[in-house]
């Protein structure tokens, strides 16, 4: 019967999707025109999701990316998607029961590590657990794409939330990752002190290859 | 009966295929930056069927026109030219209302960017960078000026061919896309390490804008017809219900 619906993969019936390539160096132009140097949009996308109206615990997130030999790298553009503190996404495909979107949070943001620091840093709320496959929930957690110089395809992982130790053990997602010591790479560290806006204060690193590489996803 | 919360649709398996890989030594920099381990396949949640919905009020009304957004007292440098396409899935139905943000160089061959060391000059009337979002038919365009070519540190005589970035987002975001577009017949895009990664010649064909005389301005503007096609969108209101349905006529 699922034969009717589509075949799966590039094969079949579907047309490829188009290449990616490298967002290059100069990402920011284009993505962050305020990092690049330059001032052109009225509107600019950037690493602050809330408002002083949106509703949950108020976090920050802040990390650095490094590459196979320990280089912190200071090129790279980050995105994040996540839920809202009930743990339903702004999009109409959610149609999780008894939850509603809070009008004052999207649920997305970008940021780009400092080219001087390496540190990237988003400002946002606590997700709430989503509803995943086969009705058992998920653990808060957060989408995250990665791009930069070098990297041929973004990288997609996930940051789950160190003090969410119960139920990151049952999340189906981070079961499914055979080797329990690189679960660890998605679980962002809760940090005693707070941040300077008076958040919650979690630090998420990335490895993109070797010791400790972070776990990436092909979604 | 309470609604289940599994997505009634999701996004055909990625086809490797159609993209780089990771690590592709001759373009140095993704040595170090590649994963060495294989990626983790997840089958999709809400966590990856949903994406962030933008808003035409987001967007300021000369955001698509890089030929006026950073004009400062003139008209920028260059060839004059118009790029539009549509935004595809793989099963051919529009994606209506993505982002589509694009970014190059200046007709020099020069970035706008704090960290472009380039000889080739600055234009002073010319940014770089636009975003729109695709109407009901998933169309896009914008005007822009022909990006030049540049050198770049990779081997020692490299050097890009003219090109503009792409950042998509559609509906979803397994969808969400980064890539490059190329122009019909220059002859850079033969020796370019970073386009050489792309692994088939189909693949590297559809990176390249055709000139589309179609679409010029008649006495201002050559036009160039650049399609983009993102993951496929398929139902799965079928499985399960379906599953149980055949289940409860075999017992």
């Amino acid at each position: 019967m699922s034969g009717i619906v589509a075949a799966p993969g590039g094969a079949g019936l579907s047309i490829r999707e188009t290449a990616s390539q490298t967002a290059g160096p100069y990402v920011h132009i284009g993505l962050a025109p305020h990092a690049a140097g330059f001032d052109i949009f009225e509107n600019n996308f950037g690493p602050v999701l809330t408002d002083e109206k949106t509703k949950g615990e108020r976090i920050r997130i802040e990390g650095r990316v490094f590459d196979g030999i320990g280089t912190v790298l200071k090129d790279v553009l980050i995105e994040i998607w996540q839920a809202n503190s009930q743990g339903k996404y702004a999009h109409p495909a959610d149609r999780q029961p008894g939850k509603a979107i809070d009008p004052d949070f999207r649920g997305w943001g970008r940021a780009c590590t400092d080219f001087e620091t390496g540190v990237y840093r988003f400002d946002t709320i606590k997700p709430g657990p989503v509803e995943g496959r086969n009705g058992r929930f998920m653990a808060p957690h957060i989408n995250a794409w990665i791009v930069a110089r070098g990297i041929n395809m973004g990288l997609n992982t996930r940051i789950y939330f160190g003090d969410e130790a119960a139920a990151n053990a049952k999340d189906a997602v981070l079961n499914l990752i055979e080797w329990e010591q690189r679960r660890q790479t998605l679980v962002a560290e809760r940090l005693d002190a707070r941040a300077d806006n008076g958040s919650a204060l979690y630090r998420f690193d990335i490895r993109l290859q070797g010791d400790g590489e972070t776990v990436f996803f092909d979604v | 009966m309470t609604r289940p919360a599994a997505p009634d649709a999701e996004y055909l398996m990625r086809d490797t295929t159609s993209h780089p890989a990771a690590y592709t030594p001759a373009y140095k920099t993704s040595v170090l930056r590649s994963p060495r381990m294989a990626l983790i396949s997840l089958q999709q949640s809400l966590s990856e069927v949903t994406a962030p919905v933008f808003r035409a009020d987001e967007l300021g009304p000369l955001d698509h026109d890089l030929i006026m957004n950073y004009a400062k007292e003139g008209l920028p440098i260059g060839e004059r030219i118009v790029v539009h396409g549509y935004v595809r899935d793989q099963l051919g139905r529009p994606v209506r209302n993505a982002l589509v943000e694009v970014w190059q160089a200046n007709a020099s061959g020069r970035y706008r960017h704090k960290k472009d060391q380039y000889i080739g000059a600055l234009d002073p009337n010319f940014g770089g960078c636009g975003r729109m979002l695709s109407d009901e038919n998933g169309y896009y365009a914008f005007r822009t000026i022909k990006p030049g070519p540049y050198p770049w540190r990779n081997r020692v005589n490299d050097w890009r061919p003219s090109h503009i970035h792409y950042a998509i987002s559609g509906d979803g975001w397994v969808q969400r896309l980064v890539t490059q577009m190329y122009f019909e017949g220059d002859p850079l895009i033969r020796r370019c390490p970073i386009l050489g990664v792309v692994p088939s010649e189909e693949q590297i064909r559809g990176l390249i804008a055709l000139q589309d005389e179609s679409a010029f301005i008649q006495l201002d503007s050559r036009a160039y017809r650049f399609d983009i096609v993102l993951r496929g969108q398929r139902a799965t209101l079928f499985e399960n219900p379906v599953q149980k349905t055949l289940q409860g006529a075999l017992q």
